[in-house]
């Protein structure tokens, strides 16, 4: 066996240079070290949950004695134990971390057991038998909306008269349809370790996304200000959004079960406690009417769209949010009305999940377009593209924002000839003639994805770098890395502005004790946001450097020039960038600093349901074909064409990676992830061997990925990139059409399960 | 409690613990080998995946005490950073993850699917029983199904076999 040297980093430096994750040699060689994987502090004990079986109802005190009689338990902690707030709501209140009185869903944390061991807590939890007088459970969405039961109040955006305009159309069609949710089923699940300090601090080890939220709630559990607790990531293995809030409540179980014990503890969920007690992405139930004439433009649509947010708010604001302004997609519609209802079910509270709402959004004009393309006889891609914003239709989406139609038509333009399109549907044809049992179809996507965070203020992000004396370089942001490749990213930007190697730059652990007040990386912000703040850091060092510099050499400090490690000035001046730091430590010049950067320019008017509440948008397209078994109802997905368009990509090694999973993710999300709640109301889908995750041979043998050329992002990027995270979750969305038109139906709800497609083409 | 010696990475190690240990545990807890990863803990994911004996097992479904005896490989044992596996080497260069989380083990499970091709085992999709599997990129899909990777780096994984497999021994 032959060893192998690492191969070396392309040209380690520069913007827009595919290099590889920070970490690749460690994920390759197993030494990556994910929280389980640290050393475990001495006198660590362990905890566990124990989990409503009820999805509703009132609960008399927990007796914690049989689970303290049995060997190796230290506490069973309960909502009297805990010396703060019972109150882990990420937004709005009153969502307790242990229930109290009352069970809102199956799955709710009831108490948490304290052990010497993993097994003896997840014994003890076992052990307690919670009585539960069960009331009755809201358990669908039908009956939410029947009985008006909300988290928040209805949204709507409105432009023009769309009941006029429907009255006016030359045809109207109705429709329904639903899309389920999606567990993230992030390979390494939930986990803290909390180390209690001096002085009631807490250090928090967390696999988050949202450090700063760990903090605070964590603070608000213990009842101590948020300068007590400190809260620490290096990495996650995934995330997906189902790390924003809900590793907040367990990193505070953790906490509080360390402060109780005085002593370290580590929480990390089973398989299935993590199923059974954390968010999913919102199920989501569609109920529209559309007027178009009959060249397939659609002039109106009045449109619900019934999201179900659990017992609690959490983050559902901003999933509606998304939704609905991602309901029209890359379209057009004259007189529009989009209503979201945030329904209040007996379910865990549904959360965060690539892409926030805006994939459910995109379903919407989608299904309509397809029923349109359906009644006119039409493909579906050409109602679409009758429909594309700008061009000779309006290009500002209902709520005044405007598309970019330019970019819109070249990305679909792109897929189609990457595809082949006309060439495909014609051999299509040709092969559904020739077979009576198996059916091909094709599908196509063309998206448009607005990039920022909907709650304006979250738009801020700070950094903070070192330079050291012998030129080496630290860096700290408040972004977390999951796999998303935003630490190389990051990096990239502040050894472009040092004009040094990657391989300077220290990469540090996320710590609300180095960058505070930080936002969750998510929404997809997270390069735009840290890049900008990493950016601002740097350049500030690399300003009194410079003047250093100038002074040493008597030139002006605009002729200073950093690169290849190099500061030189005009030909003749050169020193090495460590020998400069040094020269200014000599001069008492600080080589720190501190960077921030808030997005600018962008607004929301919640009363008018108007604004520019995205920095800019991404666009993207796709191109699919399946295969479908008329007999069984199972599919497969044969090729996928994708053009992504990605600014000017900071690293297209990461994005080409992000895009092809985020595919695959969205591919699950729409075909085969189904989650199945019984009629109690209990998850029964809590694990992989009965909720499908894509595997290897799900992935379509012809995958092509291309990222757009020549299109810099128009708004001030960071090196005019855009985002990558979530936008081509929504290319996925090209299969669930494909799947209707191999199989020549009006209605499927996804998942498009092969139970479902049997179904469909049974006309059930 | 039991005693056990497994033959870890070329070494003897002789552990004394709980019959009911898997053999996953006795990696990660008691040899600090925390490359091997647990992803479900139910033999459903694939992330625990090392070899014993040369076969690629699911760590985490079975136990430690039935394994007496016999030579473990897990990800530390394959390479190291300066010292890479030709197919830790091929994931680095085709960028065969994202998170990382199930990488240790999709490598283990690919070494020992390349050796499963070579030895003339079947898979669910081999055409001709009889007949040398070929090296197909569907054959390497369908031996890697039981590895899930819930970033999707599907493509980049079978590509870095691919490679390997595609370069003399
Ligand atoms: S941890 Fe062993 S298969 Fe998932
Ligand atoms: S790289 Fe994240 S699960 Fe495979």
């Amino acid at each position: 066996m032959t060893a192998h040297p690492a191969p070396p980093q392309a040209a380690a430096r520069g913007m827009g240079a595919a290099l590889r994750q920070d970490s690749a040699l460690k994920h390759a060689t197993g030494e990556a070290r994910f929280l389980d994987d640290l050393p475990e502090p001495p006198g660590l004990l362990h905890a566990a949950l124990a989990l409503s079986p009820v999805a509703h109802g009132r609960l008399a005190p927990l007796d914690p004695a049989p689970a303290l009689a049995l060997p190796g338990i230290v506490a069973v902690l309960r909502p009297g134990d805990i010396p703060g707030r019972n109150d882990i709501a990420s937004a709005g209140s009153n969502e307790p971390l242990l229930a109290e009185g009352m069970v809102e869903h199956a799955g709710q944390p009831l108490a948490i057991v304290v052990g010497m061991t993993r097994d003896a807590a997840l014994a003890g939890a076992a052990a307690l038998r919670p009585e539960i007088a069960p009331l009755p459970a809201i358990l669908s969405l039908e009956e939410a909306i029947a009985r008006e039961a909300w988290v928040m109040p209805p949204q709507e955006i409105r432009r023009g008269d769309a009941a006029a305009a429907l009255a006016a159309a030359p045809h109207r069609l109705a429709g329904e349809f639903r899309a389920g949710g999606q567990e993230h089923f992030y390979l390494e699940g939930q986990i803290a370790l909390a180390l209690p300090g001096e002085d009631g601090e807490m250090t928090i080890h967390s696999s988050t996304q949202h450090p700063t939220e760990v903090q605070h709630i964590a603070a608000r559990v213990l009842g101590c200000p948020f300068s007590r607790v400190t809260a620490v990531t290096r990495r996650m293995g995934g995330g997906f959004g189902g790390k924003e809030s809900n590793a907040s409540w367990v990193a505070a179980a953790a906490a509080l079960a360390a402060r109780h014990t005085g002593r370290p503890v580590k929480l990390r969920l089973s398989r299935k406690a993590d199923m059974a007690a954390t968010g999913k992405r919102h199920p989501f139930l569609y109920r529209w009417q559309a007027g178009f004439d009959g060249t397939g433009r659609i002039l109106a649509l009045d449109a619900t769209l019934a999201a179900d947010a659990g017992h609690s708010l959490d983050l559902t604001a901003g999933v509606v949010f998304r939704a609905i302004t991602h309901a029209l997609g890359c379209c057009d519609v004259p007189d529009v009305a989009l209503r979201a209802l945030a329904c209040r079910t007996n379910t865990v509270s549904h959360t965060a999940f690539r892409g926030f709402g805006g994939p459910q959004g995109a379903l919407l004009i989608e299904d309509v377009v397809h029923r349109v393309a359906g009644a006119l006889g039409q493909p579906p891609e050409a109602v679409r593209a009758r429909n594309f914003a700008g061009g000779e239709n309006g290009a500002e989406t209902p709520y005044g924002q405007a598309l970019e139609g330019a970019l819109i038509r070249r990305v679909w333009a792109e897929a189609q000839r990457d595809a082949d399109w006309s060439a495909r549907r014609r051999e299509i044809a040709a092969f559904n003639a020739a077979h009576p049992t198996l059916r091909r179809g094709l599908g196509s996507m063309v998206l448009a994805f607005g990039i920022s965070f909907g709650q304006m203020h979250m738009n801020q992000a700070g950094a903070l770098v070192h330079v050291y004396t012998d030129g080496s370089i630290r860096l700290n942001h408040g972004g977390t890395e999951m796999g998303q490749g935003l630490f190389i990213k990051v990096a990239q930007v502040v050894a472009s502005v040092f004009g040094v190697d990657v391989d300077r730059i220290a990469l540090s652990a996320t710590s609300t004790a180095e960058v505070p007040n930080t936002s969750p990386t998510a929404a997809s912000t997270g390069s735009d946001l840290n890049g900008w703040a990493a950016h601002a850091a740097a350049s500030a060092i690399r300003g009194r450097m410079a003047a250093v510099a100038a002074a040493e050499w008597g030139v002006p400090a605009e002729e200073i020039a950093f690169a290849e490690g190099q500061v030189t000035a005009g030909g003749n001046r050169a020193m090495e960038f460590g020998e400069l730091a040094r020269l200014a430590y000599m001069q008492r010049v600080s080589l720190s600093a501190t960077g921030f950067y808030r997005t600018p320019d962008i607004h929301w008017d919640r009363a008018a349901m108007r604004g520019e509440p995205f920095f800019y948008f991404s666009y993207g397209a796709a191109a699919v074909e399946v295969a479908v078994d008329l007999l069984t109802g199972e599919h497969r997905c044969l090729a996928a064409h994708l053009v992504q368009d990605c600014g000017r990509s900071l690293n297209p090694a990461v994005d080409l990676g992000q895009v092809e999973g985020a595919f695959v993710q969205g591919l699950g999300w729409l075909t085969c992830e189904e989650l199945w709640w019984d009629a109690e109301g209990r998850l029964r889908t809590l694990g992989p061997s009965t909720y499908k995750i894509p595997g290897s041979r799900d992935v379509p043998p012809v995958l092509r990925v291309r990222l757009l050329e020549g299109a810099p992002a128009r708004s001030e990027t960071i090196f005019r990139s855009k985002a990558v995270g979530e936008p081509p979750l929504l290319l996925a969305t090209a299969v669930w059409n494909a799947l209707k038109d191999a199989i020549g139906t009006d209605r499927l709800d996804a998942p498009a399960t092969p139970e479902r497609v049997l179904m469909a083409i049974r006309g059930g | 409690m039991s005693r056990v010696t497994l033959r870890v990475n070329g070494e003897e190690r002789s552990l004394e613990l709980d019959p009911r240990t898997t053999l996953l545990d006795a990696l990660r807890e008691q040899l600090q080998l925390t490359g091997s990863k647990k992803g479900c803990d139910h033999g459903q994911c694939g992330a625990c995946t090392v070899m014993v004996e040369g076969r690629r097992i699911y760590s985490c479904l079975t136990l430690a005490v039935m394994h007496d005896g016999e030579a473990v490989t897990t990800i530390e044992g394959l390479g190291r950073p300066d010292a890479l596996h030709p197919m830790q080497a091929a994931f680095v260069k085709h960028d065969g993850y994202q998170c990382g989380y199930c990488t240790p083990g999709q490598i283990c499970a690919s070494v020992a699917t390349l050796q499963e091709i070579e030895a003339g085992i079947p898979s669910h999709v081999t055409a001709d029983l009889t007949a040398a599997p070929q090296l197909t990129a569907e054959e390497i899909r369908e031996r890697m199904s039981g590895n899930i990777c819930r970033c999707g780096a599907y493509s980049n994984i079978v590509e870095a076999i691919t490679e390997v497999a595609g370069r003399p021994a």
